[in-house]
């Protein structure tokens, strides 16, 4: 087997495993924040027992987010090491702020926030809280930052000694217009996955009338919150691909599966793709639809993707420069389909959680349990398609992946440590979602005892 | 001093960091299953590190990121070339750092003594491995005209690098054992100070043996310059005063002694490396050194302003958290925290 392929299998996995439970860190720490706020400046206990009973799932949830995020440090290293020459001197940057910004802070409240409970005054308990949110949040905007960077890069020079990239402006790196999209986009889908994640335990609980007064506010906080994200990440991701369409227009064609350039462009809602004779067996449109996508108007030109191949072959050279159509065109659909039907759910949760008749839609509750599935195929399919589309780059128009791989590790290698990670990722994410489930599911009057398992 | 030469040090102040903290955090995950014979003991040390370990981790995941921002081709190189062992330690931090939190999640009794051996192994293998490491980068390893490592994992493994890890294991246990000793109570601190003086008669030995086969293994305490003569000669002493205090029944002391033993070995690796960070065993001329491998003036000014403003910053609150529990740890379960 080809390294490269091993290790393009390697980051991939490894890599959506670290957001898999990233956003859920990213929206329930702000979530449990704010229920503490809410518990400081009332007084209710109730608040107090919501924070620590969603902060249960939250810590579940952080430690194999942690834990994943580590070999993520390691691994530009180990397996792209020509990557992180080219790029080190720019990719290093933000990596390096990050830890010493973020990471040192989400992890050392963290633990003032499990072990503070009675050393530490409400206030600065609760200040804990929220510096672990801003920490995890700030940590996502800085590797965005270096994310940002691969797919649109600027504040740069190319060394012609050495051929290496060089940070030339550091405000133009941060600045990227990509994070201004691509963070708020990330931070929202991570507000919807909270919202619902709490949504689908609280239906939980509610389908078996538990603890009712408990989870009926948990739910209604949850729905407002996964509405909120909901909205705003699809609003968001409109834009990005408006922007998309300007500087990766290969990667929205081929999410797209358009293959000539069309004037104007119709939206397609199903197609059946071959990729080998480029065309699509089967296509159902929405006529002019993507044109309006693209530009607010209903007749602009979108370029297909043979005219961009051909545009990019005659600026860099020849080569293959056609993502993977299909799975970018579903990936997409599966991201924009989910991010729908999330906005549909979470706006009758929203309507219908305004009094104890929530508790009586049963069909919809059993929906909800089984709707948290939604934001996380959401998130798995965004990334693919963010990080699949941008092929043959590694460094958009700077360095193709073929060329950023480590030279001297051997397959065996990358194959051993491929494997030790999915055994040790598969396991450890089942056991994960057991603790989540067995404490979600759980009562909650048990657990607010002091000495028992808190 | 120029910016390459700060960014040296910034470096190894970060592995002093990481070194000091994480050295007695893999210390207490060795001791854990020696010193204690019911799970409310084993919950009261693992609860010593409880708030701490996931902060001093960050002082490693830190270290990578500045040589990555600093020297990218020593993180380039280094990673690459040492793939395997960094898989098994980062496999190992994984179970480690997933055992401290999920361990009490469960009241099975099978449950918790698996994640008790995840602790044990997840701190033994790391600390090993970064002995060995060491070792590696004080010797030398292949490194061809690319800047890449060309010998395979075999290489790795030499008499020296070896002793190096095993330095390492011996060093972080004792300096695991007096932390323990000042931060739990009762027949825990009586085994930690038994157990903790036996680990400080290995790490005494092995590090003697150490010293001198460094001193015919190695330039780094002879090299003309900068040499890591008298920061090993200070940690000698600082080990020998550890177990002096120790025995003396000045634990807070001791603790101190220990701790500079682990600062002063880092200090003498560097000093003896510096200029280069990974001496070529092939070529001198293929040697990386804080000119050839950094990042370019700009970046590394942009980082040293980052540097300059965080660095205190985490340090003073890093200090507060270990005021806020600087209480001893009972293994009472009325108070202990699961
Ligand atoms: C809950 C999760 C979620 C939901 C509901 C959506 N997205 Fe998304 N999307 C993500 C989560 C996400 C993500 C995983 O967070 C990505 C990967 C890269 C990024 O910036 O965010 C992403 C990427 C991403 C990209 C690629 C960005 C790039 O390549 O730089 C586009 C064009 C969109 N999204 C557009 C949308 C649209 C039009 C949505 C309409 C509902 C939508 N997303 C819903
Ligand atoms: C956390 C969300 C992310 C997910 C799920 C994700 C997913 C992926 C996937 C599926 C690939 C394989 C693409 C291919 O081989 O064609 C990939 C490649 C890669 N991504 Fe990401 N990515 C994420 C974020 C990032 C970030 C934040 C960075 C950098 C800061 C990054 C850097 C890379 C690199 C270096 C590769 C390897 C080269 C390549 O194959 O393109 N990724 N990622
Ligand atoms: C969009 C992509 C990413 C986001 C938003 C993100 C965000 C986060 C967050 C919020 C955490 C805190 C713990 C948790 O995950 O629950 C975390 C942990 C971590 N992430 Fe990621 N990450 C991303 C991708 C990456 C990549 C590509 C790297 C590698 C450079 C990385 C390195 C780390 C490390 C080292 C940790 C552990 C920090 C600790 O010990 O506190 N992450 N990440």
């Amino acid at each position: 087997m080809d390294p490269l392929i091993l290790a393009r299998w390697q980051f991939a996995i490894v890599t959506i495993y670290h957001f898999f439970y990233v956003p859920l860190t990213l929206g329930l720490s702000i979530f449990v924040a704010i229920l503490e706020t809410k518990y400081v400046r009332s007084g209710d206990e109730m608040y107090k027992k919501m924070a620590k009973f969603w902060g249960k799932i939250f810590l579940i949830n952080f430690a194999i987010g942690v834990v994943t995020g580590i070999v993520q440090e390691f691994q530009f290293g180990m397996n792209w090491s020509e990557y992180s020459r080219f790029m080190g001197d720019i990719f290093g940057a933000p990596l390096a702020i990050e830890a010493l910004l973020a990471f040192y802070m989400e992890s050392t409240f963290i633990g003032l926030w499990i072990f503070g409970w009675d050393k530490l005054s409400k206030k600065m308990h609760l200040a804990a809280a929220w510096l672990v949110a801003i920490g995890s949040n700030i940590s996502a905007l800085w590797i965005l930052i270096a994310n940002s960077f691969m797919q649109h890069p600027q504040g740069y020079t190319i060394d012609p000694e050495t051929g290496r990239a060089l940070m030339s402006d550091f405000g133009a790196l941060v600045f990227n217009p990509n994070v201004m999209l691509q963070f708020p986009h990330v931070l929202a889908s991570g507000i919807s996955l909270a919202g619902f994640v709490v949504m689908a335990f609280s239906a939980w609980h509610l389908l078996r009338k538990h603890d009712v007064t408990f989870f009926r506010p948990s739910f209604r906080m949850a729905a407002i919150y996964a509405l909120v994200g909901a909205v705003l990440v699809g609003t968001i991701g409109h834009f990005q691909g408006q922007f998309l369409i300007e500087h990766q227009p290969l990667k929205m064609a081929a999410a797209e599966a358009l293959w000539e350039t069309e004037q104007p462009a119709n939206f397609s809602v199903f197609a059946i793709i071959d990729e080998e004779s480029q065309t699509n067996t089967v296509d159902i449109t929405i006529p002019n639809m993507l044109s309006f996508l693209s530009y607010n108007n209903f007749t602009g030109e979108v370029e297909g993707i043979k005219d961009l191949a051909a545009q990019a072959e005659a600026e860099y050279g020849t080569g293959d420069y056609i993502p993977p159509v299909a799975l970018n065109y579903w990936s997409f659909r599966i991201m924009v389909g989910a991010g729908s039907l999330m906005i549909l759910i979470a706006l009758l949760g929203v309507l219908w959680s305004k009094d104890r008749s929530l508790d009586d839609k049963t069909l919809y509750l059993k929906a909800v349990v089984f709707s948290a599935a939604l934001p996380y195929l959401a998130v798995s399919t965004g990334w693919i398609l963010a990080e699949t589309g941008r092929w043959p780059w590694i460094v958009y128009g700077l360095q193709k992946i073929e060329d950023a791989v480590s030279p001297n590790v051997p397959a065996w290698n990358v194959a051993f440590s491929l494997a030790l990670m999915i055994v040790l990722y598969t396991v450890f994410t089942i056991v994960a979602y057991k603790l989540a489930v067995k404490y979600g599911t759980g009562d909650v009057k048990i657990r607010d005892n002091a000495s028992a398992a808190d | 001093m120029d910016l390459n030469t700060i960014w040296f040090i910034l470096v190894t102040v970060l592995f002093i960091g990481f070194f000091f903290l994480e050295g007695f955090d893999y210390g207490v995950g060795i001791l854990l299953p020696f010193l204690s014979k019911d799970d409310n003991e084993r919950r009261a040390i693992i609860n010593t590190i409880g708030p701490h370990w996931d902060g001093n981790e960050v002082w490693m995941i830190t270290a990578g990121g500045a040589l990555f921002a600093a020297f990218p081709h020593v993180y380039a190189t280094l990673f690459s070339g040492f793939y395997l062992a960094l898989v098994l330690m980062l496999a190992a931090l994984i179970v480690r750092g997933l055992a401290f939190e999920y361990r009490s999640l469960r009241d099975d009794p099978v449950w918790r003594s698996r994640w008790d051996l995840a602790i044990f192994i997840g701190s033994l293998l790391p600390a090993l491995l970064w002995g060995v490491t060491v070792g590696n980068l004080m010797r030398g390893f292949a490194i061809d005209a690319d800047m890449n490592y060309c010998g395979g994992l075999i290489p790795l493994l030499n008499p020296y690098s070896l002793l190096a890890g095993l330095v390492f294991v011996t060093l972080f246990t004792a300096h695991g054992a007096n932390f323990l000793v000042l931060k739990t109570e009762g027949v825990i601190v009586e085994r930690a100070k038994k157990f903790g003086f036996k680990a400080w008669i290995a790490a005494t030995v092995l590090a003697v043996i150490f010293l001198v086969w460094t001193f015919f293994e190695t330039d780094i305490l002879t090299k003309s310059g900068l040499n890591g003569l008298i920061p090993a000669l200070l940690a000698a002493v600082a080990l020998l005063l550890s177990g002096w205090f120790g025995k003396k029944g000045k634990d807070g002391w001791a603790f101190i002694a220990g701790s500079l033993t682990v600062v002063f070995v880092t200090i003498m690796v560097f000093a003896g490396l510096f200029p280069r960070i990974l001496i070529s065993s092939l070529d001198v001329a293929y040697t990386l050194n804080i000119y050839n491998a950094s990042a370019s003036p700009y970046a590394l000014k942009i980082m040293t302003i980052a540097a300059a403003i965080f660095v205190p910053i985490v340090l003073v609150y890093q200090i507060w958290t270990y005021r806020v529990f600087r209480d001893r740890i009972k293994a009472d379960p009325e108070t202990l925290i699961y």
